[in-house]
């Protein structure tokens, strides 16, 4: 052992230590009550964080040097890559348009010849969610325009890929909506190949709707694109919903298993979409009427 | 004798700054659960050789420290880090003079003190933490104990003569 410092090792006791101890333990206790009960003692925390502020930084630094180390050494390899995807896909969109302008007009004239109601171009609007709800059990979120926008209880919500949700509860300037993979949630959809009807429901997993109501034998296989019918009245007809990704037939349930991934990102969005699928004035029009 | 006394304090405050870094440090969530306290451990080594400079006022300071790191309940690890430093400065003289063995099975009664007052105060706050972490920073911080001891019992011998 060291024997430098004389004076650590006199045996004399401490003094006054039990009463310092006693102090800052009652101390300790009334600090806990008030930051539990309050949120009085902030400026301590912002305090004490300043000082401890450095600390972190050099805590950090490794992990934020190898961050940039990684972005700056790939990123100019990726964003070519990215380049190139995206010329790729906005060429592959363009013509996509091309021919959709032209069976647009088609839709028009073989409506016109069937003398059916011309279908009303859904009216959309671009909202930002200013919440998510950290309960795990229920996927709520809260948009930023509300009833003065012209929101309404029901209406649909959708992102750049498909359905999100629909709102449950319009208030004035925000509003609550309800995600498709909430347990309880349910919406009409049908195959895009073949128009087979059926029910996704959410299972409160965020990548994951269950079609629990398809028999054995029903036309249907993973891959298969499943968009809005717009037979529920809620949501307007045509919206990608989700792409089935398995089907498990077992022969002795009446039901087949088949389990599908939402098209939206519903974890990753920031900005959503709110479809006024008919004039605003009159909401009792028909709804799947022009589709029979 | 006081510029004295101030040089001394710096390489112990320098071991609580690294210890403070290990605390923070950001480590993989399966490896999360068996980090040692390392604070404990240093407030237990100083009070233990330097209890008249380093005792229950500082570590209910690098208590609070830890708290707002931590973002835990502001006081509850200054109050755990406060018993532990009372318990050890009350019997400094009688651990002292403990082989490294017994020392390390007091280290460990220590941290698990240490330990059930946090989970104590977690559950009269209400505040959920799952009670399978309880034994794992315990458990690793005394195996750590003799090679902590003996470096920082260097540093200190370097520190006490004229370093």
């Amino acid at each position: 052992m060291v024997a430098s410092r004389g004076n650590n090792r006199n045996p004399a006791r401490i003094p006054a230590l039990g009463l310092r101890a006693i102090a800052l333990i009652l101390l300790s206790i009334v600090v806990m009550y008030f930051d539990h009960r309050e949120n009085h003692l902030d400026f301590i925390r912002r305090t004490v964080g300043a000082a401890v502020y450095p600390v972190q930084l050099v805590v950090d630094a490794p992990v934020r040097f190898w961050g940039w180390l990684g972005e700056s050494t790939t990123s100019r390899n990726d964003l070519e890559l990215e380049l190139g995807r995206l010329k790729a896909e906005r060429l592959l969109t363009n013509a996509r348009l091309q021919r959709l302008t032209a069976l647009e007009a088609e839709n028009a004239r073989l409506r016109a010849l069937l003398d059916a109601r011309n279908r009303v171009r859904d009216e959309v609007r671009v909202a930002e969610i200013l919440a998510v709800d950290a309960n795990p059990y229920e996927h709520n979120l809260v948009i930023g325009i509300g009833t003065r926008d012209g929101v309404y209880d029901g209406q649909a919500i959708v992102d750049a890929n498909g359905v999100v949700g629909q709102v449950i509860k319009a208030g004035v300037t925000t509003a609550q909506a309800v995600l498709i993979s909430d347990a309880d949630h349910a919406l009409p959809v049908e195959v895009n190949r073949n128009g087979l009807r059926t029910i996704a429901v959410g299972t409160g997993e965020i990548d994951r709707l269950d079609l629990p109501f398809l028999p054995n034998n029903a036309d249907i296989r993973a891959g298969d694109l499943l968009v809005t019918s717009g037979l529920g009245g809620a949501f307007p007809a045509g919206y990608p919903v989700a792409i089935v990704n398995s089907v498990t037939r077992i022969p002795q349930e009446p039901f087949a298993d088949v389990e599908a991934t939402p098209a939206a990102a519903l974890d990753q969005v920031r900005e959503v979409m709110l479809i006024w699928s008919q004039p605003r004035n009159n909401e009792e029009q028909d709804r799947g009427g022009d589709r029979q | 004798m006081s510029p004295d006394r101030a040089s001394r304090r710096v390489p112990v405050v320098i071991t609580f700054i690294v210890g403070l870094m290990l605390s923070v440090m950001p480590l993989p969530e399966s490896v999360q659960a068996f980090r040692p306290d390392w604070l404990a451990l240093l407030v237990i080594f100083w009070t233990l050789q330097l209890p008249r400079t380093w005792s229950v006022g500082s570590a209910w300071i690098i208590g609070i420290v830890l708290d707002v790191s931590y973002g835990t309940l502001l006081g509850q690890h200054a109050l755990a880090l406060c018993i532990v430093a009372f318990i050890t400065t009350r019997f400094h003289l009688l651990m002292r003079v403990f082989p490294l063995s017994q020392l390390t099975m007091t280290v460990f009664s220590l941290l698990a003190l240490y330990q059930f007052i946090l989970f104590w105060i977690n559950g009269v706050a209400g505040v959920t933490a799952p009670a399978a972490t309880y034994w794992g920073p315990v458990i690793v911080g005394s195996a750590i104990w003799p090679f902590l001891h003996m470096f920082l019992s260097g540093v200190r011998y370097r520190a006490h003569s004229g370093g």
